[in-house]
């Protein structure tokens, strides 16, 4: 039945093209080399394929940078909060205190004078100011709106302290105690310390996710991770490729914030164990990308695997302290943001690149990560397809 | 020499549906085989086991002299298959997309620039695969097929969305691939395909064999009439019913659809000389029995892709 027996096996030529002879079927490179080859171009690939996909481009790098830029725009200025008050009549009041602890009083109040009392009582109802206050002879009289809780508060006790300083210099009592409240804080841990490393890892998280979800299903759909089971090439290349793109994708985030969120401009302050941060984004890359795989591996198409990964990353970026601080969140976000992965990624690069803790701080957080990473990678495994079908 | 192929009792089952039906067929060294069957027949599901993507239910598979499942790297560098057009990475170049995948099998970049150019492809080496057309993307996915030189190749409908000009210049690719020597396995809906490019065929239907054999000797086999049409007006229906009858026929071999008149017969001679007695050869085409009327005969149904 040989009628074509196989001689030499050449490249067929059409067209004139150049002949390789080869020596036939497989090369035979040593395994060791080969699979190393095999991962650098795969990586190659892999690579190449990202830094041409704008979208890509623009989701895992430009969006978090543009939310830095104006969240850390936003909250440049804010620190505690500061009163403005209406002074309608004249306050001697305010006066004494004025005396009593000069340029005391004005870090904390704004203080404008208007004569009549009901376009007062108009501007503080419709919020252009936080306060009213009126003296009626011995009476201090304070109109303030509950609208902003906090003001309210601040307006409150200012007042009423200034009202018992007066009390206690009628009747010429010295002031036997003395408060003097101060932020545990170290004095620079301004919005952007806690901002910075939020968002970080907000980008890092959902880079990581989407990218290992969108690759496992997009290749799925193609074909090309059946492609790449008919090559003579282990799945552990396949995935070692994709976790060394996401690895350096991540650092490039980590940079680049970096260089842009300790500008003048912004501000932040680099504590003595920042460089920590640099492993705990690399346990954070692979614990979302295994989140990614996970996602992948019950995803059809691209698009589900989109809007799964988002359903999981953008509620974790509220409730695992990337928008909105710990600190200043709910009682129940900070309970609920321990079972968030996100949380660790945050609070673990917070507590080394702005609290200034230690390096071993870290390791709670590297642990919890690569934990999670162990499990869902291993759930991912038993539930990976090859095929659709 | 034995066999490159050797399939005994195949069988293959997705839950209730049976996919491959005790299917038995071998393909020699240097052979250029064909799968042949609508969509459904089974055809995919064949051509998965060989390769080794899928394990058979029940049945002996050897492909080169070895079992194909589980995964067998021995085997893979040995064979080379053809997916869909669409099977790249993506935004890479044509140039990377051959050397990426020869790199995988260990292969140079230098053979790879080389297999590009058999494949015609080197005016397009810098272009991104999504931007090839339906050809040039076939002919890169072909390349990679073959960068490493397999001594047995595997085609899946490869010409499968293709437009008729691009799909004959692809008939050339595969010829050339099959005349160096390898071993050629390739399904396909279109009868003609199989006709044209295959030393054997064999035509599966719902999931079994139901004949193999060279392309020529299925439709000989058939002693089907051969179909000799001209232009209308050049004769009435009785004439044309007097030359059926003339050669052996009768009347009802004769059709005419406003198109064309057809007369169907055993003794084209006879015809064709009353034809040309007459002077009505305008418009004149005469075919043989195709693989088609063997389907037809083989399943008592209309071929239907």
């Amino acid at each position: 039945m040989n009628r074509r027996a196989r001689t030499t096996p050449t490249t067929p030529t059409a067209g004139g093209a150049p002949s390789t002879p080869t020596t036939g079927g497989a090369p035979s490179t040593p395994g060791a080399p080969r699979a190393l080859t095999a991962l650098a171009s795969l990586s190659r690939a892999m690579f190449s394929g990202f830094v041409r996909d704008r979208s890509a481009l623009v989701f895992t790098i430009l969006i978090p940078v543009l939310f830095l830029v104006l969240f850390g725009a936003i909250y440049k200025s804010s620190s505690a909060p500061r009163v403005n008050v209406l002074e309608v009549g004249k306050v001697s009041l305010l006066n004494q205190a004025e005396a009593a602890a000069p340029g005391q009083l004005h870090k904390l109040l704004t203080v404008t004078r208007l004569a009549s009392p009901g376009a007062a009582l108009r501007d503080v109802r419709q919020g252009s100011y936080d306060a009213a206050v009126q003296q009626r002879g011995s009476t201090l009289v304070v109109h303030y709106s509950v609208a902003s809780p906090t003001t309210a508060g601040v307006v409150q006790a200012v007042f009423s302290s200034i009202v018992q300083q007066a009390d206690q210099a009628a009747a010429g009592q010295p002031a036997r105690y003395a408060l003097r409240s101060q932020q545990v804080e170290d004095k620079s841990l301004k919005p952007i310390q806690y901002l910075a490393p939020g968002l970080l890892g907000w980008a890092i998280a959902s880079g990581a996710t989407f990218g290992a979800a969108i690759t496992l299903v997009g290749w799925r759909e193609n074909k090309l991770l059946r492609r790449l089971r008919l090559a003579p090439v282990s799945t552990s290349s396949v995935v070692l490729a994709r976790i060394g793109i996401s690895l350096v994708i991540a650092m490039v985030q980590l940079a680049v914030f970096l260089a842009i969120a300790t500008t003048p401009y912004f501000g932040l302050k680099l504590t003595a164990s920042w460089w920590m941060a640099i492993p705990i984004v690399a346990c954070g890359t692979l614990a979302f990308m295994s989140i990614g795989l996970l996602v992948g591996s019950f995803a059809k198409t691209q698009q589900a695997a989109t809007s799964i990964a988002n359903l999981i990353i953008l509620p974790m970026a509220f409730l695992g302290g990337a928008f909105i601080p710990l600190a200043f969140a709910p009682a129940w976000i900070r309970e609920v943001s321990y079972a968030m992965p996100l949380r660790y990624l945050v609070t673990g690069m917070q507590d080394v690149m702005a609290r200034g803790d230690g390096p071993a701080a870290a390791l709670p957080a590297i642990g919890i990560l690569l934990g999670l990473a162990a499990v869902l990678t291993l759930i991912s495994l038993r539930v990976f397809r090859w095929d659709d079908v | 020499m034995s066999a490159t192929i050797s399939v005994r009792e195949l069988r293959k089952s997705y839950g209730s549906l049976t996919a491959v039906d005790g299917i038995t067929f071998d393909v020699q060294p240097g052979e250029f085989y064909a799968i042949l069957g609508p969509n459904g027949a089974g055809k995919t599901t064949t051509l998965e086991i060989l390769e080794g993507l899928r394990q058979a239910d029940r049945g002996e598979v050897s492909v080169l002299g070895l079992p194909p499942w589980p995964r067998n790297q021995a085997l893979l560098p040995r064979i080379g298959v053809q997916l869909q057009a669409s099977s790249f990475f993506e935004r890479l170049t044509a140039r990377e997309q051959i050397r990426t995948f020869a790199s995988l099998y260990g292969v140079g970049t230098r053979r790879a620039d080389d297999m590009l150019a058999v494949v015609g492809l080197t005016e397009q080496a810098s272009v991104r695969a999504e931007k090839l057309s339906g050809g040039q993307a076939q002919r890169l996915s072909i390349a990679c097929a073959l960068v490493h030189d397999p001594e047995l190749v595997f085609l899946d409908e490869p010409t499968g969305a293709l437009d008729p000009q691009a799909r004959r210049n692809l008939w050339d690719l595969l010829r050339q691939i099959n005349a160096d020597g390898r071993t050629v396995v390739l399904t396909t809906h279109h009868m003609d395909e199989a006709e044209t490019l295959c030393d054997r065929v064999a035509i599966m239907d719902r999931g079994a064999i139901l004949q193999t054999g060279t392309p020529a000797t299925l439709v000989r086999g058939l002693d089907s009439p051969v179909r000799i049409s001209i232009e209308p007006g050049q004769l009435d229906t009785a004439q044309a019913a007097e030359l059926a009858v003339r050669a052996g026929g009768s009347a009802a071999d004769v059709s005419d659809d406003g198109v064309s008149l057809t007369i169907a017969t055993r003794d084209p001679a006879t015809v064709l000389a009353g034809l040309a007695d007459r002077g009505a050869l305008g418009g004149l085409r005469v075919q043989g029995a195709t693989l088609e009327d063997v389907f037809l005969q083989l399943t008592g149904r209309e071929y239907r892709a």
